[in-house]
């Protein structure tokens, strides 16, 4: 009594001829990555995927490895520092503040007011800077050219002013246990000011306004990755992750490290906790931290940049020719480096992707026992799985855009 | 005080809450340079962090970290670090286990554990127990070894290269052109314990050995 229908017989003849059934071939694996121009660096993701819809994400990472906390406990405080600026290559000087803050932490040592400052006008710069390639190459993910270029033009302008102050145009290594490396040039905080007040709303407001309420932006981003406020605490979001998600979260506020409970800024909260709202999180950012510089610019108080407790911070360089004291304490820190007391701490600061936490052990020797990272990204990177489940291929690039993720931190 | 480290609010009567609500799980505690942590037994870990989550509102697992004494007993530290976003505080648990022992896992009280305890798998060699998904996470695949125990070198043991004549890349012993060079500038005079290079036959002196001849003393 069975009538096989001319499809169902093709499909039998189909399975008897290459052995599959219909659920060998309904999912199918892809790589995606290691070398892709949207994975944001090297990322493996493995997509399991139901035609276009993905069912399952597996992502491998760690092939960036580089062992720097290992590394870290085989240099002294001092030669460790520069490690962090390449944790996150986008944002140098916020990963030297935690270890750096760390440092003192466990030294009980004071700054003068000038560094705080300082430190705060070029984290808030490193914040602006990380913020600007992020949106910029996550537009350009989901399509659109124009924006990344000119955000790009922007990025450049502040490599200068980093370049001006620390000599470096990325691994700045500026901030210094004590304080900060040199003092800047008036006319550099001249020249800041006037990019903030001019070149930076101009290109910035015009390159957003190109896609802020563009309706293909908006098609490839509102709606995509939610996540609920549950969700975002359970899988240890933070920054403006977390934020995006509706919880107003600042380690600045809340947590106020530096003068930043000087300052006057506000922090932007999502309502929808998805791409979309990450995205408007970080453009908010970017005008809230050209208002703390400008702050900074106008409050900054003369002085110096760094402790005068010469067993932790070297005298200049021409203190050194006139002074024997000075030629052997610069000696003797850049040989043995000082020491910090033992004991552990753990310092999280408000890093452009979210809380980048040190973890130091100290055995009171001049090398670290043990320095532990906490990255932003990784947290973000495990939800990946539960936030692109159900959605489309294409969908994956804009997650993985709104995640804001550098492989120089997650996988350390 | 030094108040431009990142400000946390106290809480009073933290620890003595938690030992109450912990029970015999609770070992020890300490509250140093304004940071609590707290020691309990590896067993209870996961009730521990419910308890927390559910009644201290630690909504955050930020972190689980690894810390290698290859000279203790138990030679690994685990260390969670708990935020609480709406107490503002953190606090930081531990436990110790050995390269034998497995840690239960806490994935089942906040998933963002999977990838954290993978993570200290792969660089000490921590069991945990339960974890669903215990790979490697950043080394190589195919690595052996557990890299940030302080017993592995800094070099390794394998480096690998393109071989052109493979056409592919190779793995080999690590060959170093020059000696990983460790300086050591601890000062002597502040109570260096081992025997500087060249002073092997200057023995100190026993407790209770006779003191050195007098100057009259000595046969002329």
């Amino acid at each position: 009594m069975t009538e096989i229908t001319s499809d169902q017989a093709a499909a039998e003849i189909e399975v008897a001829r290459t052995g599959a059934t219909e659920s060998d071939i309904a999912n199918y694996t892809i790589n995606f990555g290691p070398q892709h121009p949207a994975a944001h660096g090297v990322l493996r993701l493995v997509l399991e995927l139901d035609g276009e819809i993905v069912e399952r994400v597996d992502p491998h990472v760690g092939l960036l490895h580089r062992g720097t906390e290992k590394l870290c406990e085989y240099k002294t405080y001092l030669q460790a520092l520069p490690y962090f600026d390449r944790l996150d290559y986008v944002s140098p000087m916020c990963q030297e503040h935690s270890f750096v803050l760390a440092i003192e932490k466990l030294m009980a040592l004071e700054i003068p007011l000038r560094a705080q400052y300082l430190r705060v006008l070029f984290a808030e710069l490193t914040r602006i800077k990380n913020h600007l390639l992020n949106l910029g190459s996550h537009i350009m993910d989901v399509g659109a050219m124009t924006p990344n270029l000119w955000l790009f033009e922007l990025r450049e302008d502040l490599m200068n002013f980093y370049e001006r102050a620390s000599g470096a145009r990325m691994h700045a290594n500026y901030f210094r246990p004590g304080g900060v490396r040199q003092d800047v040039p008036l006319k550099l905080l001249t020249d800041i000011a006037d990019w903030l007040d001019h070149r930076l709303p101009r290109l910035f407001e015009d390159s957003i306004s190109l896609v802020a309420d563009n309706r293909i932006f908006k098609q490839r981003n509102v709606d995509i990755a939610t996540v609920s406020r549950e969700d975002a605490l359970a899988w240890g979001f933070s920054g403006p992750m977390i934020r995006a998600a509706g919880i107003p979260w600042d380690i600045r506020k809340s947590q106020p490290y530096e003068v930043y409970d000087r300052l006057d800024f506000d922090i932007p909260v999502g309502t929808k906790g998805d791409c979309y709202d990450r995205f408007m999180v970080r453009v908010e950012e970017v005008r809230q931290s050209a208002r703390i510089m400008k702050q900074c610019l106008n409050d900054m108080p003369e002085g110096p940049v760094a402790t005068l407790d010469r067993k932790v911070f070297p005298p200049r360089r021409a203190e050194m020719k006139q002074s024997m004291e000075a030629l052997i304490h610069h000696f003797k820190l850049f040989t043995e480096g000082f020491h910090v007391p033992e004991g552990e701490v753990y310092v999280a600061t408000e890093s452009p992707k979210g809380e980048l936490g040190v973890y130091l052990v100290s055995d009171g020797t001049n090398k670290p026992y043990r320095v532990k990272i906490r990255p932003t990204g990784f947290s973000h990177l495990q939800a990946m799985d539960f936030m692109t489940r159900g959605h489309m291929l294409a969908d994956v690039t804009a997650i993985l855009g709104a995640i804001d993720i550098v492989f120089g931190e997650v996988d350390r | 005080m030094h108040d431009h480290i990142p400000r946390i609010s106290a809480r009073e009567g933290l620890v003595d809450e938690v030992k109450a609500a912990i029970g015999d799980a609770f070992l020890s505690a300490k509250d140093e340079v304004g940071e609590v942590s707290i020691d309990v037994a590896r067993e209870k870990i996961a009730d521990v962090l419910t308890v927390l989550r559910d009644r201290f509102e630690y909504q955050q697992l930020m972190e689980i970290a690894g810390v290698d004494y290859p000279s203790r007993p138990e030679r690994f530290d685990v260390v969670y670090h708990l935020l609480s976003i709406t107490k503002n505080h953190r606090l930081r648990i531990r436990v110790t286990t050995d390269e034998e022992k497995p840690v239960p896992t806490v994935t089942t009280v906040f998933p963002a554990a999977g990838w954290l305890e993978r993570e200290v798998f792969d660089l000490f060699g921590v069991l945990f127990d339960g974890n669903p998904d215990l790979r490697r996470i950043l080394t190589d695949y195919g690595f052996r070894g557990h890299p940030f125990r302080k017993d592995f070198p800094l070099t390794g043991y394998t480096e690998l290269r393109y071989s052109e004549e493979q056409k592919r890349v190779v793995y080999e012993p690590v060959s170093l052109a020059q000696d990983f060079r460790n300086f050591d500038f601890l000062s002597p005079w502040e109570g260096a314990e081992y025997i500087l290079p060249g002073d092997e036959k200057a023995q100190p002196e026993a407790p209770g050995a006779p003191t050195p001849l007098k100057a009259d003393e000595i046969k002329k």
